[in-house]
């Protein structure tokens, strides 16, 4: 499973979709792999408090700078420069437009995508007649870089929602269909055989087997989605929009705003950590859950 | 000493009392019969033409209804082959598996298998795996009551919601074992299923399985690699062997051996020493 997966899933993902190494002995509960040694760092708070020493450092040293005066004002404006920036947005209305906009482009293409992933990836990883019908197909679509449909979509759909919403949804689907296709195709046979051996088969062999063990996969892949999802937001919102955060960038950077284009900038970067944290604790439960 | 008509009743309260126990422990099995099992000039091979690798040739076995018959051989002489062959895992290349006198084609309801490994779905509870080996139609009252009392045979009742992650491989081992049971089957095909485990836990399963045996007596297809798990637990043993003719490759039975005296039997008993060491001999162990 690791080898063949493209894709960095995470360590819990990969624990679950992998063989799980269950050592038989009687001494007690099989041991779990990659559990981390009980200490200080694996307390939970301790591990926040450290996550926020480097940006707690990034911002000590962004303010140095406007003191010292390495890089200018207009290269790097200051930290209050950016808030001051984010209160003028606010205030005339401006800034929950772009990130609603900007949200709801991602959530929608987000959803088509993972919806069409799931649906070609079981297709695909369940019936060898589909694989070797589209396989072909859909590899050689995934290795068209994706701004390169960015014509095309124009094209077709001109310059409006729609356009945008397709290009995340291509972004979202290849990742959600490609860990789903291999989790399918790499469920332990060893338990397919067993549930096999007992009676089971068809509808029954997929729901009781073949599904709840690639849940923590699925999981996996709808996490690296999102994230492509935000990248290829901002792709086609640099391209064109009017409205949204990826606007806000190419528009301040016509307008020589660096304030605006750092607050769109840690804006993408919290709005993005913060819908993958809770896809990351779904994954968690899914984990927990399923295997 | 005792009188030849004190002994007599000694044997028959003793057995009613094990009929006894036996029936309390499987009220809902009883009816069951044990199946008798007959390998037909069975052959199996994987490939072909000048690729072609035959891993068992012509196995003619008959297996008595109720009987425990232990397959012993070296590695890769096709011993789980065999046993899939039965489950209908497998399908012969040429001959056939008969069932109570009907072929094995495709996976048979009267069979039920526990594996070298556990196999327990790690996302279900202990319950629900063994569950999944009740025979399909079975209703839900009758079958949670079913899964209860497999799970108290194997001394599982207190670990009945844990999940197989959460218990040692013994317990694991045993959860399989009880799912097998849980299909009421009529021929029990145990593929090295205490290979595994570490030798204290190997013993005390395999005095677990004589007493399910003796509650649930069908017939007990064991395939294993070791000799004293053999002697120990079989009415006959089968030895699986290649012939070092050249022209006829693959592993066929080259021995058939009936163990002497009543399970449990004494580990240290002469008589299974001297098995135990022609047995070694002909898998090829000298000197012990």
């Amino acid at each position: 499973m690791t080898q063949e997966n493209a894709y960095p899933v995470s360590k819990e993902g990969l624990a679950a979709n992998g063989h799980t190494l269950t050592t038989v002995d009687d001494d007690g509960p099989a041991t779990q792999p990659n559990e981390p040694a009980p200490g200080l760092l694996s307390r939970r708070p301790v591990r926040l408090l450290l996550g926020l020493v480097v940006p707690a450092l990034i911002l000590v040293l962004w303010q140095l700078n406007s003191v010292v005066g390495v890089f200018s004002a207009v290269q790097l404006p200051p930290p209050s420069a950016v808030g001051t920036a984010a209160v003028e947005l606010i205030e005339r209305g401006e800034l929950w437009i772009h990130i609603a906009i900007s949200t709801q482009r991602v959530l929608i293409g987000f959803a088509l995508g993972a919806t069409l992933g799931l649906a070609l990836g079981a297709l695909l990883g369940l019936s060898r007649l589909a694989d070797a019908l589209l396989s072909p197909t859909i590899g050689a679509l995934r290795a068209v870089p994706s701004l390169a449909w960015v014509p095309l979509l124009i094209l077709w759909m001109k310059i409006g929602e729609d356009s945008k919403v397709t290009l995340i949804l291509i972004g979202a689907f290849f990742p959600v269909f490609t860990t789903l296709f291999l989790a399918l195709r790499h469920v332990d046979r060893n338990l397919v055989e067993a549930a096999r051996a007992f009676g089971l088969k068809g509808i029954r062999l997929l729901t009781t087997v073949q599904l709840p063990a690639v849940v923590p996969a699925v999981f996996s892949g709808l996490r690296l989605a999102l994230a492509q999802a935000w990248l290829f937001l901002v792709a086609a919102e640099l391209i064109a929009s009017s409205l949204g955060l990826g606007f806000l960038l190419t528009d301040s950077t016509n307008n020589g705003r660096t304030d605006r284009i750092f607050l769109a900038i840690i804006l993408l970067a919290v709005i993005g950590k913060t819908t993958d944290a809770l896809l990351g604790i779904a994954e968690r439960w899914a984990v927990r859950r399923w295997t | 000493m005792l009188l030849p008509g004190a002994m007599e009743l000694y044997m028959s309260t003793v057995l009613s009392a094990q009929q006894q126990a036996a029936g309390k422990a499987q009220p809902t099995t009883a009816d069951k019969l044990a199946l008798p099992v007959t390998f037909s000039a069975l052959t199996r091979s994987f490939g072909s033409g000048t690729s072609e690798h035959v891993v068992l040739r012509d196995i003619n076995l008959e297996v008595r209804a109720g009987e425990v018959l232990a397959i012993v051989g070296a590695s890769g002489c096709g011993k789980s082959t065999l046993l899939r062959a039965a489950a209908g895992l497998d399908a012969p290349t040429t001959g056939a598996v008969l069932i109570d006198g009907t072929p094995v084609n495709g996976i048979d309801d009267r069979c039920a298998v526990a594996f070298q490994e556990p196999r327990l779905l790690p996302w279900l509870s202990l319950r629900a795996n063994v569950a999944i080996g009740l025979p399909r139609g079975t209703g839900a009252a009758a079958g949670k009551a079913k899964v209860t009392e497999l799970l108290g045979l194997v001394e599982l009742a207190d670990f009945a919601e844990h999940r197989p992650r959460e218990v040692s491989g013994g317990m694991a081992q045993r959860a399989s074992l009880a799912r097998a049971l849980a299909r009421n089957p009529g021929v029990l095909l145990l593929d090295e299923p205490f290979g595994a485990l570490d030798a204290l836990t190997r013993l005390k399963m395999q005095d677990l399985l004589l007493d399910i045996h003796r509650a649930q007596p069908t017939t007990v297809l064991l395939v294993t690699h070791d000799v004293d798990e053999a002697l120990q637990l079989a009415d006959r043993i089968i030895v699986l062997g290649k012939s070092t003719d050249p022209a006829r490759p693959g592993a066929s039975v080259t021995e058939v051996l009936t163990v002497p005296g009543r399970r449990p039997r004494d580990r240290n008993s002469a008589d299974l020493g001297r098995m135990r060491s022609s047995l070694l001999a002909t898998l090829g162990v000298k000197g012990h």
